[in-house]
């Protein structure tokens, strides 16, 4: 055991992958001798060379497009996208191409690439350099939207991700790079993607959140603990495919009621698709209507009023306890 | 013959001031001491608001800035030359091509204190907003162009990018459309050396940027962005060219981005003192300096004076900025052309739940 922080633990399994496979490269904007804008490839191409930690041109579409004919041909390429917004520039190939090359070939090709990107607001930033996506590419068929909260899953599904056949975009909870630590297992470690997690156990309310968004959740959870308010707090770690839906439902029909915590706008997000499954497989055990808590409908605010738009403690709890007392 | 040459073609680089300050007898553009005076005050006045800038941060009193020092002449003197109606379409860098245009230094305050008023264009002139999405502002200035000459307007479109930003396919794409359809479009590319931490020996491998225009129909020319009268003679050529119809014009200007990328980057991880320095004997505080001196266009007194105007300015930007006051619940508003009904139901529910 090691303790890390999330970007140290990000690091820490691209080395690992980096040293056990040699077909594992890792490409993207500033990767290589600095070390990445976040410090998440820092060290990496001193240790495993130019080749393999590439240095691309500026051209976020080239990158995900070479990752694709790099994986084609026999490689594992982590492709870097240095903010979330930017991923949209090679939106074309991820989606007309990544995700669709294994059905198009009917089953001939793969894709094993991991397009990672820092990922949601907090830390004051430039416009798009924040906002939460997980809603876009999670609608994509055949592509993988994980996203960790803690150092312990970072680097466990990390090395999943970069060991799996699949293409997929990891989301990296930008705000808790450094805010949180934790003791992470040494050595050969993952955590499989598509499983959620039960982080705490309850039997009032179920909580289901991801992300950056967990540390306000368990936040929540904590102080909806006070007023005698026994949460079940999940995170759901894939966000797509969601085959974490039993989990979700096993919960629901031992508390009655579900709050989701979801960053992005309102509308059409993964919130509202948890919802929708347990409305159709669990409505008979609801004891409250399903609620969420959410960003708005609009654009994330600059640096002054992002904190406006991200659900913080107090909204989530006032959710909480309208559940539980409906 | 079997074998014949489709294409030839060679790439010029433009430089009036030499090493002592001396303008090229056949290139100066021979400016009148006016505009000499005009264009050397609000370099200085940039120059003061972009370490304002860089300042306000690091006391924590604003957020991320991407300052433009070495870059001034390209951007101020593009903001003299053009009409208030040409239209331009900058990136994050260009600020100091907004305060040439006449923006208001404290709405641009506003912006970095990350308000969202701030995102109002405080020009009265056709600008777009400063573009962070490195490149995609390129694939515009066509667009505007086009409109431009389809209206008869005589209008021109400069697009502003950097060295990093040539490697996106929106400029290429961009040049095309405007290279087939003779559009009164400006490349104006600021070479500055560095994107972020990636030298530009990354970027491209040939021996220009300005180069890569040929091949697509389009007159390219390499200028010293650091020497104010070559970078007029370019830019007054292009723009002749685009007003009287015969194209597109692809200017790449070999500058120096003296400062980090932005207030969240340290360079010093990746370039030595010793190269900031090199380029640093370049700069116009340097060279150009020494010419308007030798001229007569300023003295000690002049620039004391020019000086003091410049930070007193500054300063009540800051002044104006800091007594702003917004409210978040301006993040609900120019979403659609009219409020829509969830998104009023939702500003509601925000009201109540944080007494806004
Ligand atoms: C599409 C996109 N990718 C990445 C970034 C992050 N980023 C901001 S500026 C920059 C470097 C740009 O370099 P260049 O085009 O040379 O312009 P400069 O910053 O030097 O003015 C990068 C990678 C971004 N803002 N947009």
């Amino acid at each position: 055991m090691t303790l890390m922080s999330v970007i140290q633990a990000i690091n820490s399994a691209m080395a690992y992958e980096l040293e056990r496979d040699s077909n594992v490269v890792l490409l993207g904007e500033d990767v290589g001798y600095e070390g990445g804008v976040f410090r998440a490839t820092d060290g990496l191409q001193a240790k495993f060379g130019k080749q393999r930690v590439i240095d691309t041109p500026l051209a976020e579409e080239n990158i995900i497009a070479t990752s694709i004919g790099m994986a084609v041909a026999g490689l594992r390429p982590i492709a870097e996208i240095q903010f979330s917004g930017f991923v949209g520039v090679g939106y074309n190939h991820l989606v007309n191409h990544a995700a669709r090359l294994r059905y198009r070939s009917r089953g001939k090709i793969k894709i094993p690439m991991v397009v990672r990107a820092p990922h949601g607001g907090g830390i004051r930033a430039l416009e798009h350099h924040c906002e939460c996506i997980e809603g876009t590419y999670a609608q994509v068929p055949g592509l993988v939207v994980a996203t960790p909260s803690n150092p312990v899953d970072a680097r466990g599904m990390l090395s999943a991700a970069i060991r799996g056949d699949d293409p997929v975009l990891f989301l990296e909870p930008t705000r808790l790079y450094r805010a949180v630590k934790a003791e992470v297992p040494d050595g050969d470690f993952t955590v499989p993607l598509g499983e959620a997690k039960v982080v705490e156990e309850g039997d009032s309310v179920t909580l289901v959140s991801w992300g950056p968004m967990m540390k306000n959740t368990s936040t929540a959870a904590a102080e909806a603990k006070n007023s005698g308010i026994n949460c079940e707090v999940i995170d759901l770690r894939t966000i797509s495919p969601l085959d974490s839906t039993d989990l979700v439902l096993k919960s629901v029909q031992k508390t009655g009621r579900l709050v989701v915590v979801q960053e992005a706008p309102k509308s059409f997000g993964p919130a509202a698709e948890i919802i929708a499954r347990i409305n159709e497989r669990a409505f008979d055990y609801l004891q409250a209507p399903p609620m969420r808590v959410t960003g708005y409908d609009t654009q994330l605010p600059l640096g002054t009023n992002e904190d406006f738009f991200i659900p913080d403690p107090a909204r989530i709890l006032s959710t909480i306890k309208k559940a539980s007392s409906y | 013959m079997p074998v014949t040459t489709v294409f030839e073609g060679s790439t010029q680089r433009v430089s009036v001031l030499d090493d002592s300050a001396v303008p090229d007898s056949q290139l100066d553009p021979k400016l009148s001491k006016d505009f000499l005076l005009e264009l050397y005050k609000k370099m200085i006045l940039c120059r003061k608001f972009d370490a304002k800038a860089i300042a306000l941060q690091r006391q924590g009193r604003s957020f991320t800035y991407t300052p433009f020092e070495g870059q001034e002449a390209v951007q101020v003197l593009i903001g003299m030359m053009l009409k208030p109606t040409d239209w331009t379409c900058p990136s994050y860098r260009e600020s100091a091509l907004y305060i040439s245009r006449g923006a208001d230094m404290g709405d641009l305050f506003v912006y970095l204190k990350g308000h969202e008023d701030g995102m109002a264009i405080p020009n009265k002139t056709n600008d777009m907003p400063l573009s962070i999405p490195v490149g995609s502002q390129t694939a515009h200035g066509p667009g505007i162009a086009y409109a431009n000459k389809l209206k008869g307007n005589q209008g021109v479109a400069v697009v502003f990018f950097g060295d990093g930003a040539s490697s996106q396919g929106d400029f290429h794409e961009a040049m095309n459309f405007a290279s087939i359809y003779k559009l009164p479009c400006i490349f104006m590319c600021t070479n500055n050396q560095w994107a972020i931490s990636t030298p530009c020996k990354i970027q491209y491998n040939g021996a220009s940027i300005a180069q890569r225009a040929l091949s697509y129909g389009v007159m390219g020319v390499q200028v010293d962005g650091m020497d104010p009268l070559a970078f007029y003679q370019v830019f007054d050529q292009a723009l002749k060219r685009a007003r009287n119809g015969e194209g597109p014009t692809l200017i790449e200007a070999i500058c120096y981005r003296f400062g980090p990328h932005s207030t969240a980057d340290d360079p010093k991880k990746y370039r030595s003192e010793e190269e900031v320095a090199t380029w640093r004997k370049m700069d116009w505080t340097g060279r150009f300096v020494t010419y308007l001196r030798n001229n007569g266009v300023i003295n000690e007194q002049i620039e004391a004076q020019v000086d003091q105007e410049a930070i007193a300015s500054v300063e009540q930007a800051v002044a104006k900025a800091d007594t702003y006051t917004d409210s978040p619940v301006q993040m609900f508003d120019y979403v659609f052309s009219k409020p829509t009904a969830e998104l009023e139901r939702q500003k509601q529910e925000f009201k109540q739940f944080y007494n806004k």
